[in-house]
């Protein structure tokens, strides 16, 4: 398991067309990518789940991979994160 | 003649008849179903159809050039693909032995209203988006009850509502403008139709909705957000001619991009445009404002249910001056009070709030809140080329607290190693007459003034601009007002300081040659004036005696 913590910078937080990004990106990846914030938590893989935690401009949210390659898993998620959020 | 008024999405004008769609309901009674696993096989072809009708409406986004519509389109195809939407409407079927059309209409209800009641109106306007995803896939299951509208001349179209799927399907050449009886200046509906160049009015209400009929001559303009129903001859003669006149004047603008804003007498100025919000950068660039003079940043407070963090402020300024790209971005901190009220601020109820606690008067009053605002400016000033600007200035002590403040906030800043840019500008807004009459004074101690002509004009003239009865009273154009301005601009210049106008007085081009002659140096107005404003300055001759 590896676990890594990204501020978000969007001013809109995690809006519909980066959360479909995330969700894309990590359907195709080999392990289970969970976000969190505070006690909220959700699939990265499930659009809806994600785009309901309300996550906002300056949340910490915490990223988990699980499973499969995870040092590549956590790779590709940073990158969706750095290029769009 | 009967007029109705929404949200104007767009600045076009379109004359036509009204074309009324009403919704044929659709067949989602609940009926009990034996055959569960036949249910479940219809669900999952009308899911791959409804999924493969928004790729080709994707597809078509895209080949009409709008990426970001495209975008909207792949996203509503993912939601139909998404786990737990499919999960519960299949726990629906099989649990209750529902046929589908009822176990999708109840989840995607369920699902809109987790959203709708989500405290982010950006998220709250997303409940449409899953209410538009359920209503494809209901149409998929009965395709025979639901009927597209179909008709073969230009109109205008009307409905209840319109979603965002409905609106990029529509053929651009049949529709002349849309007008909704609901609808948000935030929704997917309006951005569809912004970047499809439809002129659409949002929200003219249940009751002006329900006398539109087919056929009904009409006008729609979305610039006023004005819909009128059977317009008289003289009203359908005089849009007639604006429509005309729009159309030349857009031509002409368009041309104007990138050019300089000098006079003919090579005598250059900035025209720099004011928003509200960081979502209002895409209009600055497109409209080609050489920066920007006054970003409100009270929609940072308003827009959220307690003081925004440094670190959320810190991201927004960032993120505006990064995509300004070494363009001047003029911040002006909170300015609330008087019309601008926020509930966590629990500000005392006043008597009179326009003469109250407001402005700078609030930041000096509660310096935590101003020192964690100033923090997030500085540690964003490396990002770009920032201006901070404090508005409400009527003494000296008040400008020699503010620049104690900031000074402090600086050397905190380096103390914990975080850089900060120097250079930054510090300027103040001239908007009482106070500041105006010292002027001498306070320029010496900023590097630049923006004078904000509603509130100057409001407290020179003693006279609330927000009171209709006296409307005539409030005349932005008085000689006193224009003799502060100018006495505000000589000061500025004499100790080589720049100065300029934020207020809406700015995009009057009455009065351009005016304030190109005081000396002005910058203008900032709503991105939409910031051409038409340069086509005015381009056709000044400042060498020439006045006419």
């Amino acid at each position: 398991m590896r676990t890594f913590q990204y501020t978000i910078k969007d001013a809109v937080g995690i809006h519909a067309r980066p959360a479909g990004l995330l969700a894309k990106t990590a359907k195709a990846l080999d392990s289970t990518v969970t976000i969190a914030l505070g006690d909220k938590k959700a699939d990265a893989a499930k659009l809806l789940a994600l785009m309901g935690m309300g996550i906002r401009c300056g949340d910490t949210i915490t990223v988990t991979v699980e499973g499969g390659d995870e040092i590549a898993s956590e790779q590709a998620m940073r990158d969706v994160f750095e290029a769009n959020l | 003649m009967r007029t109705g008024s929404g949200i104007g999405i767009g600045e076009g004008i379109a004359i036509g008849t009204i074309r009324v769609v009403r919704r044929s309901t659709l067949p989602t009674e609940r009926r009990n179903v034996t055959d569960t696993q036949e249910e479940l096989a219809r669900f999952a072809k009308a899911q791959e159809t409804a999924i493969a009708q928004l790729a080709q409406l994707s597809e078509k986004a895209m080949q009409e050039g709008s990426e970001e519509n495209a975008a909207i389109l792949e996203i509503h195809g993912m939601m139909l693909a998404d786990e737990d939407y499919c999960d519960a409407i299949t726990a629906s079927i099989t649990g209750e032995q529902v046929n589908a059309e009822y176990a999708v209409a109840v989840t995607g209800e369920a699902f809109a209203q987790r959203f709708a009641a989500m405290d982010d109106a950006y998220m709250q306007a997303r409940a449409t988006d899953i209410r538009d995803i359920s209503d494809r896939l209901i149409a998929c299951l009965s395709p025979e009850q639901a009927v597209q509208p179909q008709w073969d001349a230009p109109a205008i179209l009307c409905a209840d509502t319109l979603s965002p799927s409905e609106t990029a399907a529509l053929d651009s050449k049949h529709v002349l403008a849309l007008v909704t009886a609901h609808g948000s200046a935030g929704s997917h509906t309006a951005i569809l139709a912004r970047n499809r160049g439809i002129p659409a009015i949002l929200g003219v209400g249940e009751a002006f909705f329900s006398v539109m009929e087919d056929g009904q001559p009409a006008i729609v303009n979305a610039q006023t957000g004005e819909c009128i129903l059977h317009p008289d001859a003289q009203t359908l003669a005089r849009t007639e001619q604006e429509r005309e006149a729009q159309r030349e004047k857009s031509a002409r603008l368009d041309k104007l991009r990138g050019m300089e804003n000098i006079t003919k007498d090579g005598r250059k100025i900035d025209i720099f445009a004011n928003i509200g919000s960081a979502g209002s950068i895409g209009e600055v660039l497109r409209h080609d404002a050489g920066g920007i003079g006054l970003f409100r940043s009270e929609f940072l407070y308003l827009e959220h249910s307690d003081y925004p963090s440094e670190e959320t402020q810190f991201q927004v300024y960032k993120q505006v001056l990064e995509r300004m790209n070494g363009r001047k971005v003029i911040i002006r901190t909170l300015d609330l009070g008087a019309d601008k009220q926020c509930a966590y601020c629990n500000l005392p109820k006043e008597e009179n709030p326009a003469l109250g606690i407001r402005g700078i008067r609030l930041c000096l009053h509660r310096p935590a809140l101003f020192r964690t605002q100033l923090r997030a400016l500085y540690r964003a000033s490396v990002h770009g080329r920032l201006g901070i600007m404090f508005p409400m200035i009527a003494n000296v002590w008040e400008l020699e607290e503010i620049l104690a403040i900031c000074a402090e906030v600086r050397a905190a800043l380096k103390g914990e190693g975080i850089p900060i840019c120097e250079s930054t500008e510090l300027g103040i807004m001239i908007e009482t007459p106070a500041a105006a009459l010292i002027s001498g004074t306070l320029a010496p101690m900023v590097d630049f003034f923006s004078v904000g002509t509603n509130d100057l004009s409001q407290y020179t003239l003693a006279c609330d601009r927000q009171n209709p009865e006296i409307a005539r009273f409030f005349d932005e154009h008085h000689e006193a007002v224009l003799q502060l301005i100018a006495m505000a601009a000589q000061q500025a210049h004499r100790h080589g300081k720049w100065i300029g106008i934020c207020g809406e007085l700015a995009a009057d081009v009455s009065l351009t040659e005016t304030f190109l002659r005081m000396g002005i140096d910058e203008l900032s107005v709503a991105p939409s004036a910031v051409l038409h404003l340069r086509e005015t300055i381009r056709s000044l001759d400042l060498s020439q005696a006045r006419a």
